[in-house]
């Protein structure tokens, strides 16, 4: 029944021709339902589709009286828009988990040890391994980190690493995020509202919780602490304020959290630490959980015009008076022009090979990678190298012509400004879509926290392109989100 | 608590509040603005409706005449007002997002929801017949929003500052009507006492809700000095200025505990209130009714700006 819900549908010769190619989470190659989905696949063959759209129907009134909301850039009359959300949940089998886990740990860990490495010997570098101009000579390197020595030597707390899967054994990073990577908050409310309208799915599932994150936040923000501080830490979450894309998340996890969620004017810096102005006075804040970017942080050492940071907050954290998480200049180890030299750097640091794969890429400033670029530009994805949120990429092979033509303008222009990828066949999930049942294209964004000790709570966020053959899942381009299921074995 | 969250949390009270007032003085106009009468008479009441509101000026800047379906559509939905039921709830739910960590899911959700519906009605759409159901709409959210605070948040200052809100405004909304009306409540030498005197007192009482409480306090007819006792100082009535100072001062006297400290709001607060707790209303009207009243409005305003100041709401 499952199977007749799903869709004939239109769709262009090479879309469908991904798709024919795309692993199916639910189907895998066509040979049958593959065991995570057992339980919910016959569920789903015992719904009927009106059935399924009231529940998304009530599932986004649900969202929208939460106010689980997110700003649009440049869309006024979008103020406040919802991000599509699915009912069909995507489902990570233990063993698949546990194998995604130890990579990510693998990479957290390697990361940071590359950036307390830049910003202090740069060894990687005196190795040869990575060029020097690529590491100082990039906008995401950030000198004024020279020699700064955070909390238990760690500079991105919280990444957010995107995962796609392309068959049942390839997991491949897309992309590090060790900036401030956001989309927990979706995590979170999208499995209490599949938790209030579908309890009967998680009596026959085993799924593992994902509510410990705020916890495992805010011990991770407390264990990176400045040194020598006594007693129990204070934090704070800085914001941009309530017109920010990700306020809601910001918001969210304030509360989750029990922190203050401050603006950079409820802020000040006097007598050697950072003060937050409340009904009593000045208090001290310890640590900053800030989702601001480095830019913005302090108009005394970045940008001068910004209102929204706090004159003084760097020097304060060069000298250990107060934790900024994620530290500044954590922007070098995300860059796309950093990318490709990971596994690199993963065996670097880690003396081991990178258990979850790179995606193979094509540096527009090497002339033989620039060459191969242009020749093959309808059968690759070419990004910007400082660009997110799906903005400014070319995604050949549902391009049309005279696009792939625009963008090559673009890229003879400005080569070193471009990165590209092979177009890969994204594993599909079944989405309900207006016509019915059908495959989508997804991936997978896991939040990992790293503190004390790397903490990673059995989940992440499932975007989903909902554009038939689409594979852009980003929010600000309508994609929309999944429950994301790891079942306990 | 940051002094920017007391500052949103006790606007988002007044906010919700004010919504409320504006909605049950405009139902009270319209009741006046419906009965027979002779003349061009009619729209006058607005005019006393719209400086109870504080919206007269507002209004006159931007229309000439008095007109039932302008002053309705400014008082519920004009977002030049910024007293309007709109301007009130998009205010509201402004503050509360800002500071959607200090409410509770219940009460983000009842404001948020209320925002949502009330955007959505389009006021070309509202016949005379559907304006009391708008009307009871607008305070039934009011009273959601306000139960949701009773039952789900911590009695700590978010609790008080919020009820701090609320109080003043109530204490303001109050003040006003009687500023407003106070002449029909003064010692006629001529007992008019017509249908016109009637209408009129019990306008006032409709306007606080009180029209059948009064009834069960004072088991007699309208009497305009009773009127006035009932409103200004009767500790059981919960829209008199003796209640709402019972309120301020109980919300004020915990911020103290909390806090450890007494300020000079304190020292503002007990002193309005016990002029309301030890007065009675023959003095109040032997030296003078309306001088009271604007007294009182002047220090309820200097108490809120005492507040605003004592707990740093301005940073």
């Amino acid at each position: 029944m499952g199977r007749k819900l799903q869709q004939q549908e239109q769709t262009s010769v090479k879309a469908t021709q991904a798709l024919r190619k795309a692993f199916d989470e639910m189907n895998g190659t066509g040979d049958g339902v593959r065991a995570p989905y057992n339980a919910v696949s016959e569920w789903l063959g015992t719904q009927k589709l009106e059935d399924l759209k009231q529940k998304l129907l009530e599932a986004e009134t649900m969202f929208r009286r939460t106010g689980i909301t997110f700003a649009v850039y440049g869309k006024e009359e979008a103020a406040e828009r919802l991000i599509p959300f699915d009912i069909i949940p995507r489902i990570i089998s233990g063993p698949e988990w546990r194998r995604l886990t130890a990579g990510i740990e693998q990479r957290v860990r390697a990361l940071n040890a590359f950036m307390y490495d830049i910003y202090h010997r740069q060894e990687i570098i005196k190795a040869g391994k990575i060029p020097e101009e690529l590491v100082v000579g990039n906008s995401a390197f950030v000198p004024e980190m020279m020699g700064v020595e955070p909390p238990l030597g760690i500079y991105s707390h919280i990444i957010g690493i995107d995962i796609v899967r392309t068959s049942e054994n390839d997991f491949f990073v897309l992309e590090d995020n060790t900036r401030t990577p956001s989309g927990v908050s979706y995590m979170l409310e999208n499995r209490e509202t599949m938790m209030h309208m579908f309890p009967d799915l998680f009596a026959r599932n085993r799924v593992a919780p994902v509510d410990d994150y705020p916890e495992n936040l805010l011990k991770t923000l407390a264990s990176v602490a400045p040194r020598g501080l006594e007693g129990e830490p204070t934090i704070a979450l800085l914001t941009p304020g309530q017109y920010n894309s990700a306020y809601f998340e910001h918001s969210f996890l304030a509360d989750q959290m029990g922190v203050e969620l401050v603006e950079g004017h409820d802020l000040v810096v006097l007598d050697g630490s950072l003060q937050m102005k409340t009904t009593q006075g000045l208090r001290r804040i310890d640590v900053l959980y800030r989702r601001i970017d480095d830019d913005f942080l302090d108009p005394l050492v970045f940008r001068s015009d910004s209102v929204l940071g706090v004159p003084g907050l760097f020097d304060l954290y060069r000298a250990g008076r107060v934790t900024i998480v994620n530290a500044p200049g954590g922007g070098i180890a995300d860059d796309k022009a950093i990318y490709s030299y990971i596994p690199e750097i993963i065996k670097f640091y880690t003396g081991r090979a990178p258990i979850l794969q790179n995606v193979p890429t094509y540096n527009c400033r090497k002339p033989d990678d620039f060459k191969y670029v242009l020749e093959h530009l309808p059968e690759l994805v070419v990004k910007e190298v400082h660009g997110s949120g799906g903005y400014g990429m070319l995604v050949g092979p549902t391009a049309s012509k005279a696009e792939i033509e625009a963008f090559r303008a673009k890229l003879v222009a400005n080569a070193t400004n471009y990165i590209a990828q092979p177009t890969l066949a994204l594993s599909t999930c079944p989405t309900l879509v207006d016509t019915g049942v059908a495959p989508r294209h997804l991936d997978l964004r896991p939040f990992v926290l790293f503190g004390d000790e790397v903490r990673l709570s059995a989940g992440g966020l499932t975007r989903v392109a909902l554009q038939a053959g689409s594979l852009v899942v980003n929010s600000s381009q309508g994609g929309g989100t999944k429950d994301t299921w790891v079942l306990q074995d | 608590m940051l002094g920017r969250t007391a500052n949103d949390l006790y606007w988002l009270a007044r906010y919700v509040e004010r919504a409320e007032n504006m909605a049950r003085l405009t139902e009270v106009g319209y009741r006046i603005v419906l009965l027979p009468r002779d003349g061009d008479g009619t729209h006058e009441e607005w005019r006393s409706t719209l400086s109870s509101a504080g919206c007269a000026q507002g209004y006159f800047s931007k229309f000439e005449t008095l007109n039932t379906r302008d002053v309705i559509n400014y008082l519920l939905f004009d977002f030049s007002n910024p007293s309007s039921v709109k301007s009130c709830l998009a205010a509201a739910r402004r503050n509360g997002r800002a500071q959607r960590t200090s409410l509770t899911r219940d009460m983000w959700e009842s404001l948020n929801a209320a925002w949502i519906e009330f955007s959505n009605i389009n006021p070309a759409n509202i016949t005379a017949g559907e304006l009391p159901r708008v009307l009871d709409w607008v305070r039934s959210r009011s009273a959601l929003y306000r139960g949701a605070l009773l039952n789900t948040i911590l009695r700590n200052d978010t609790f008080f500052f919020s009820q701090l809100g609320t109080f003043l405004e109530r204490a303001d909304n109050t003040a006003r009507i009687l500023d407003v009306k106070y002449y029909v409540l003064l010692p006629q030498i001529e007992m008019v006492g017509g249908g016109v005197d009637a209408v009129q007192w019990g306008a006032i009482l409709r306007s606080v809700s009180a029209h059948r409480s009064y009834r069960w306090v004072y088991k007699e007819n309208y009497k305009p000095w009773r009127i006035a006792e009932y409103l200004i100082l009767n500790q059981a009535m919960p829209r008199s200025l003796r209640s709402c100072y019972d309120e301020i001062n109980i919300a004020l006297s915990d911020l103290a505990n909390l806090y450890g400290e007494r300020s000079v709001c304190h020292e503002t607060a007990a002193g309005t209130r016990n002029l309301l707790s030890s007065g009675n209303i023959d003095d109040i009207f032997q030296s003078g009714l309306h001088e009271f009243i604007e007294d009182f409005i002047i220090r309820n305003n200097r108490l809120g700006n005492d507040v605003a100041e004592v707990y740093h709401f301005n940073g």
